[in-house]
């Protein structure tokens, strides 16, 4: 009787906690005919916030790879003083408020910024244009991908890096030939969860960039603009972004899978072992 | 035949300090116990690792002084190393393998080793013989003025071992480069190297072919290590130069070395003999003993007991029709044994 009340418990609680999760992505979609969504999608503000997304989001996760990866490179495999405080700095705007960053990006790069003398002087003008736009992303969304990098660096056989180094082959051969295609699923894996970031990025992208359409309100920001004035063309954008993070979903599985499959270390989504 | 010299090379390591000189001419093994840094000496001869001090060279080309601060990298040195676990690429076939050590000449490599069959195939579809075989064949590929092998035959099994020991021997001989082998394991030594040097607590305790070794070893370590069974006693000197040696169990031994006062006696087990009954010669060393253990390899068996082990063919095994438990007596001749110095172990 007993054993009956533990499983019947059980599985009501699931079902309740699957069902949650589940109903405000069905509802997105039930609220509006798909007609009437699809119309929806020609709406000059949905187009301009689809344009301003994309083109600031492809920038960010570049920019991310560009930098992201050598930097996880070093990370992973060399032991230096501060390297336990550099990895804490990785990881901080993961748990920073989205808006505590964008008032620190305004800090470092707005006219009275630290660094907006030199900028202005430059010739440079950051706040409210799409390149902030794109630093707000790129700041927010950075450590998901560093932090995925660095563990699949570090599930790579350091035998495998030497063997190529005795065979002849100089550190950037290695990279390119041993060390990185060993760890291209973790790479992966580590793009998918920062693009999705990206795409969510709300907070920070609204203090430091504002919202003009056209300019610097992307998706996150349109949907927020809209829901008072066109709530179809909300549900519209929330249904492309559901597609959208069903799609990166399955690129990180492919890509942890990928990982696991070609490496001889293990690596989980989360599985970094950090400073130790 | 090129000839590489490690002079004076140091390496502090977790709890002492590595220093060792080897002048390797053709086939060198560097056995020792694990944790006795003998990886260390192939991954500093690699490049892979940086010596405090000391000097390696091959022939008149330094690869690394710490004195006049030389230090070549890795891909500067003409040297194929094979890792223990071999090291090849999971991310490409045999072929590509090869060529990642020099382009255009698999073909040559894959035919010499016998892996054209393997051509296709992806590193973890392979046997642990044929990973070897690839690991060589790669390395070699590289045109290596050096080879080393970390542990050549410790990531196989005990059946292919023998069958690719044999294999492994036959190569070696026909190479004209210095080879450099770590083992822990004598008996893979003696098989694979003209000469053997016993490495512990990362100094050179004895050098010589494996057959000096067994002969005269420096001193009860080296004894133990190439297979010989160890009796501690008491020794009081005979007259014509040889001695009675009262074993730590009583029983009283003789040898045809002199000794005197606190001695251990080396005797190898294929000296001994076994026999269900007293043997009749009386100038024979004779222990009394339950068998505590049977071991075969293969067409040998070891049998363990009391104190020693004795080694016989599998047809000798069936003729006493040994048990464990049975009691048996080992004799072994008074020239049979050897007087070692006791192995004192590094604080």
């Amino acid at each position: 009787m007993r054993r009956r009340l533990f499983a019947i418990a059980f599985t009501t609680a699931a079902v309740v906690a699957l069902a949650f999760l589940l109903v405000p992505i069905v509802a997105i979609f039930a609220h509006s005919s798909p007609g009437h969504l699809l119309e929806q999608l020609s709406n000059p503000v949905v187009t301009d916030a689809a344009k301003v997304t994309i083109k600031t989001s492809v920038i960010a996760q570049l920019l991310i790879l560009l930098f992201g990866t050598p930097a996880a490179f070093v990370l992973a495999s060399r032991r230096f003083p501060g390297h336990a405080f550099a990895i804490t700095l990785v990881e901080l705007p993961l748990v920073l408020p989205p808006a505590v960053a964008g008032i620190g990006l305004l800090a470092a790069f707005g006219h009275l910024g630290l660094l907006g003398s030199s900028l202005e002087w430059l010739g440079v003008t950051l706040p409210f244009t799409q390149s902030a736009v794109t630093l707000a992303v790129a700041y927010v969304a950075s450590p998901l991908y560093i932090r995925q990098a660095i563990a699949a660096f570090e599930a790579t056989d350091p035998n495998l890096a030497a063997a190529s180094r005795t065979l002849g082959a100089s550190p950037a051969r290695t990279f390119f030939h041993v060390i990185l295609p060993l760890a291209r699923g973790g790479l992966i894996a580590g793009l998918a969860l920062s693009f999705a970031r990206g795409i969510g990025e709300f907070g920070a992208t609204i203090m430091f960039a504002g919202s003009l359409q056209a300019v610097t309100q992307t998706f996150s920001l349109a949907i927020y603009a809209e829901f008072a004035q066109n709530f179809d063309a909300t549900l519209a954008m929330s249904g492309v972004l559901v597609l959208f993070s069903i799609v990166l979903l399955a690129g990180l599985h492919i890509g942890l899978t990928w990982q696991r499959s070609s490496s001889t270390g293990s690596t989980s989504l989360f599985g970094l072992t950090s400073s130790s | 035949m090129a000839t590489l010299f490690l002079d004076r090379v140091n390496v502090p390591l977790r709890s002492y300090e590595l220093e060792l000189s080897l002048e390797v001419g053709s086939t060198l093994a560097l056995v020792g116990p694990s944790g006795s840094g003998k990886s260390t000496v192939l991954r500093s001869v690699a490049g892979l690792m940086r010596p405090r001090s000391g000097r390696i060279a091959v022939d008149a080309e330094t690869w690394f002084d710490g004195a006049g601060d030389v230090n070549l990298p890795p891909e500067q040195r003409r040297v194929g190393l094979v890792f223990q676990e071999y090291a090849l690429f999971p991310h490409m076939n045999v072929r590509r393998n090869i060529e990642y050590a020099r382009k255009h000449a698999a073909d040559d490599y894959l035919e010499r080793f016998r892996i054209a069959h393997l051509a296709e195939a992806h590193p973890p579809q392979l046997s642990g013989g044929e990973k070897q075989r690839v690991a060589l064949a790669r390395a070699l590929a590289r045109d290596p003025e050096v080879l080393l092998l970390d542990e050549p035959l410790s990531a196989l099994d005990a059946h292919t071992k023998t069958t690719v020991r044999a294999e492994l021997h036959d190569l070696l001989a026909e190479l004209d480069i210095p080879v450099l082998l770590v083992t822990h394991d004598f008996e893979d030594a003696a098989a694979l190297a003209e000469n053997v040097s016993v490495i512990v607590d990362g100094r050179l305790r004895q050098s010589g072919t494996p057959a000096e070794l067994v002969a005269e070893p420096a001193d009860s370590f080296v004894a133990s290590f190439t297979g010989a069974n160890l009796l501690h006693g008491f020794a009081e000197p005979n007259a014509n130069r040889s001695a009675r040696v009262r074993l730590d169990d009583g029983t009283v031994v003789s040898t045809a070395e002199t000794a005197h006062g606190e001695v251990v006696l080396a005797v190898y087990p294929w000296d001994i003999t076994l026999g269900v009954s007293h043997p009749e010669d009386s100038a024979l060393n004779v222990i009394n003993a339950p068998i505590r253990s049977i071991a075969e390899f293969g067409n040998r068996v070891r049998i363990t007991t009391g104190t020693i082990t004795a080694e016989i063919t599998a047809e000798s095994l069936a003729r006493l029709g040994l048990e464990t438990g049975q009691s048996v007596y080992a004799s072994f001749k008074a020239t049979g044994t050897r007087v070692v110095a006791e192995h004192q172990p590094a604080e």
